[in-house]
C-alpha cells in the first residue's frame, strides 16, 4: 500500500464511517490492510554468519559471488553489486551476526519519492524497481533512511539495485533465496501479522536471550524486515534515529498545500490586479 | 491578383532571410569573456560526451551515500532560487502595476526562462536514465504523492508561462503586430499563473528534503525548509537583478536610453529595501526554527560554526548593507550587499543538499574537477544565448514605436 491523496481519503473516509457505526469495525479494517503484507523474520540469535544467505541472494539475482567474510570491527556495505551483507559485532552478549538488506518499508519513502512510480510498494509486502519507468533521478536513494537503494554509477544505462525479497520467485510460489536456503532458520517468510506474533512468542518463551524489542515493527511506520537481537539495536548498528512515524508522512503537509495554494494565490493575485486597476482608472479620471 | 501575391511571397522570404542573418555572431570575436568561455565549454562538451558513453560515475564524484552533486545541488536547487525575481518582478510590474520597474522586468523574464531552460538541461545530465524523462509526463506513470513531481512539472508549465511572458518581445523582434497584439493579451494570464506555479516549485525544492530528516545536519534541516526556501527565493532572484543589472548596464550601455539609466538608479535602491525587508523575515523565521527547535547544543561544534558563518557572514551582514545603501543612496553599496547575498544563497543551498547532506558519513562528496567544468559550462552557454537575445531583440532596449502604447 502506498500513501497517495485518494487512499488518504479513502482511509478518511472509511475511518469517518466507522466511527459512525462503532469501533469495532474500523480496528478489524485498519489492521488487515496493514498485515496481511508478506515479511521476514531475522532471528540474529541463531544467525551463524555462514553467508549462505550471500551466496544465495548472488546466484538468484546473477550478482558476483561475495569474496569477503564478516568481521568484527569491519562494516561491510551492501552496493550495486551486493543486495545483502552479513556483519559481526561484538556485543554485551558476544559477538551478534545481522544481516543487512532492504527493510521493505510498508509506507516506503524510496516509493513516495518516485515521481515515476518505478519504486513500487507491491500489494504482496516486497518494494520493488520497474526499470521501464526509472529515470535514475536518485531520489530515492536521498529519501531512504536506511541508505538502501544503490545505483550503477559506472553504467551508460545504469540500474537501481536493491533486494526485493526476491519478488519474482514469490510470484513463483517460491521462497525468497535467502529464507529458503538458510540452514540455521534465522529467516522465517510469512505474513507480517504472523512473524510479528512468532517473534513476540520468541521473547515471551525465552526473556534472557532476547532484548524485548522487534526491530521493524514500528521503526519508518513499520517494515517488512522484523529483526530480533539478544542486545539492544545501537549494539549491533542499527540507527536509533529511525523515527516511528512513516517517512512520507513529512511530505504530506506540503503536498496537501498545494491545492490551496492553486485556488487562493491565482484569485489573490486577480483580487489585487482588479484593485489596483480600479485605482489607477480613477486617478486617471481625476486627471 | 498577382500584384498582391507577390509582396507577400517576398515578406515571407525576407523574413527567413532576416533570421538567418540574425542568427550570425556580432561584434568582436576576441574577448576575455569569448576566450575564457570558449574553451571551458568545448571540454564540458567532450565530458559530457565521456558522462554519456561511460556512465556518471565516470566523471563524477558523487556517490551511494550522497546521491545528488553539484549538477543538482548547484545548477538545479541554487540556480532556480537566482531565476526567483523573474515571479517577484512580474508580481510587481503586472499585477501591483508599479510601472517603474517596467524597463527590467522583460530582461528579467528573459533571465529566468532560460535559467529554467538550462536547469532542466543540467537536470537531464544527472539522470540516470534520461530517455524515461518523459514517464511521468506522459502515460500512467504519475508518481503524483512525490514531491520531484511536482517540482517536475512545475518547471515545465513554468518554462511555458515564461516564454508566453516573453513572447511580446519575440514578436516585436519580428515584427508580427497581430500576433503581438494577442501574446500581449496572454501576458497577465501567465503571470498568475507563473507566481502560482513559482511559489509552489521554490518551496518544493526545500520539500524534496523533508524526508531525509536524519541525514541532513539538525541547523538545516526542519520542516520549514519549505517555507525558508520560499523567502529565500525572493532576496535570491533581486539580488541576481541588482548584479546581472549592474554587468548588463556597462556590457551592453547601448542600448539603455539616458532615461533608463537614472531610473535604474532608483529601482535598484527599492530593490536593496526590499531585500534588506525579506531578509529580515527570513531572519526571523531561521530565529524561530532554531529556537523551536532547541538547537543551542549543536552551535559550539564544527558545523555549528559553519552555520554562524551562513548566518551572520551573508545573511546578517548583507542585510545590513541593504539598509545602509537605501539610507545613503548608494549603489555601490547595494551591489556589494548583492554579491554577498548572492554567495550566502549559494552557500544555504550547497548546505542543505550537499555539505550538511549526510555530514557523518565516512566518505564526504567532494566535486571533481570535471564536474565543475560541466557546471560552469552550462552557465556559459546560458549566457551566450543570452547576450545572442539582448543583442537582437527589444529587451533592454526600447519596443519599437507600434508596439509601445498598448502596453500600458
Amino acid at each position: 500500500m502506498s500513501i497517495n491523496r485518494r487512499n488518504f481519503f479513502k482511509v478518511l473516509g472509511v475511518t469517518g464511517a466507522t466511527i459512525a457505526l462503532g469501533q469495532e469495525a474500523q480496528a478489524k479494517s485498519a489492521s488487515e490492510e496493514v498485515t496481511e503484507f508478506k515479511a521476514i523474520l531475522y532471528d540474529s540469535t541463531r544467525c551463524v554468519g555462514c553467508q549462505t544467505c550471500e551466496f544465495s541472494c548472488a546466484e538468484a539475482h546473477n550478482l558476483p559471488a561475495p569474496e569477503d567474510f564478516p568481521e568484527v570491527g569491519v562494516i561491510r556495505k551492501t552496493s550495486e553489486k551486493r543486495r545483502t551483507v552479513v556483519n559481526a559485532y561484538d556485543t554485551s552478549a558476544g559477538e551478534v551476526y545481522v544481516k543487512r538488506q532492504c527493510m521493505h518499508c510498508n509506507h516506503p519513502a524510496c516509493g513516495a519519492a518516485c515521481l515515476t512510480q518505478a519504486m513500487q510498494k507491491t500489494k504482496e509486502g516486497p518494494v520493488i524497481w520497474r526499470e521501464d519507468k526509472c529515470m535514475g533521478c536518485r531520489y530515492c536513494m536521498i529519501s531512504c533512511p536506511f541508505d538502501v537503494p544503490k545505483f550503477e554509477y559506472n553504467s551508460p544505462n545504469p540500474k537501481i539495485t536493491k533486494c526485493n525479497m526476491c519478488f519474482e520467485r514469490q510470484q513463483e510460489g517460491k521462497l525468497p533465496a535467502c529464507v529458503e536456503n538458510c540452514p540455521g532458520e534465522a529467516l522465517v517468510f510469512g505474513t507480517r501479522r504472523e512473524l510479528i506474533a512468532e517473534a513476540r512468542r520468541r521473547i515471551v518463551e525465552n526473556p534472557d536471550a532476547y532484548y524485548p524489542h522487534i526491530y521493524g515493527e514500528n521503526e519508518a511506520g513499520g517494515t517488512s524486515f522484523l529483526y530480533l537481537s539478544p542486545v539492544p539495536f545501537e549494539e549491533i548498528g542499527f540507527s536509533t534515529t529511525i523515527q516511528n512515524a512513516s517517512y512520507p508522512a513529512l511530505t504530506k503537509g506540503f503536498l496537501y498545500s498545494v491545492p490551496a495554494v492553486f485556488v487562493l494565490v491565482p484569485s489573490v493575485l486577480l483580487g489585487i490586479h482588479k484593485a489596483t486597476k480600479s485605482n489607477l482608472d480613477k486617478n486617471n479620471q481625476h486627471d | 491578383m498577382t500584384s498582391s501575391a507577390f509582396p507577400l511571397k517576398k515578406e515571407k522570404r525576407s523574413v527567413w532571410r532576416f533570421l538567418l542573418s540574425e542568427l550570425k555572431p556580432r561584434g568582436k570575436w576576441i574577448t576575455p569573456f569569448n576566450v575564457i568561455s570558449i574553451p571551458v565549454m568545448l571540454v564540458g562538451a567532450a565530458i559530457i560526451i565521456i558522462r554519456f558513453i561511460n556512465g556518471i560515475g565516470a566523471v563524477s564524484n558523487v556517490n551511494q551515500d550522497i546521491p545528488w552533486g553539484v549538477w543538482k545541488g548547484f545548477n538545479v536547487i541554487t540556480g532556480v532560487a537566482f531565476a526567483g525575481g523573474a515571479y517577484i518582478l512580474t508580481f510587481v510590474v503586472y499585477v501591483l502595476k508599479v510601472e517603474k520597474f517596467h524597463s527590467i522586468v522583460r530582461v528579467t523574464v528573459l533571465n529566468g526562462f532560460l535559467a529554467y531552460v538550462f536547469y532542466a538541461g543540467a537536470l537531464v545530465l544527472d539522470l540516470g536514465k534520461p530517455w524515461n524523462i518523459f514517464n511521468p509526463i506522459i502515460g500512467n506513470n504519475f508518481g503524483a504523492n512525490s514531491v520531484l513531481f511536482l517540482v517536475a512539472w512545475h518547471f515545465l508549465l513554468y518554462i511555458i508561462a515564461q516564454a508566453i511572458e516573453f513572447s511580446p518581445a519575440v514578436a516585436e523582434w519580428l515584427n508580427a503586430r497581430r500576433a503581438h497584439k494577442i501574446l500581449s493579451g496572454l501576458t497577465l494570464g501567465a503571470v498568475i499563473f507563473g507566481i502560482t506555479l513559482s511559489t509552489l516549485h521554490q518551496s518544493g525544492l526545500g520539500a524534496l528534503f523533508l524526508m531525509a530528516k536524519e541525514k541532513i545536519h539538525p541547523l538545516w534541516y526542519s520542516e520549514f525548509i519549505p517555507l525558508l526556501f520560499l523567502m529565500s527565493s525572493v532576496f535570491a532572484g533581486l539580488s541576481m537583478v541588482i548584479f546581472e543589472g549592474s554587468i548588463s548596464e556597462r556590457v551592453f550601455a547601448d542600448q539603455i536610453t539616458s532615461e533608463n539609466k537614472k531610473q535604474r538608479k532608483d529601482i535598484i535602491l527599492i530593490l536593496s529595501r526590499v531585500c534588506a525587508f525579506s531578509m529580515f523575515v527570513y531572519l526571523f523565521m531561521q530565529i524561530l526554527v532554531f529556537a523551536h527547535g532547541h538547537r543551542w547544543e549543536y552551535i559550539n561544534t564544527p558545523m555549528g560554526y559553519w552555520f554562524l558563518i551562513e548566518i551572520f557572514g551573508f545573511v546578517v551582514l548583507p542585510m545590513l548593507l541593504f539598509l545602509l545603501s537605501f539610507k545613503r543612496a548608494n549603489i555601490m553599496l547595494a551591489k556589494v550587499a548583492a554579491v554577498f547575498t548572492i554567495l550566502g544563497i549559494i552557500l544555504n543551498r550547497l548546505n542543505v543538499s550537499i555539505i550538511a547532506f549526510r555530514w557523518d558519513a565516512a566518505v564526504h562528496y567532494v566535486p571533481s574537477w570535471m564536474e565543475i567544468v560541466v557546471a560552469v559550462s552550462i552557465i556559459f552557454v546560458e549566457i551566450w544565448i543570452f547576450r545572442w537575445v539582448i543583442n537582437r531583440l527589444p529587451v533592454l532596449r526600447e519596443s519599437p514605436s507600434w508596439a509601445k502604447n498598448k502596453h500600458a
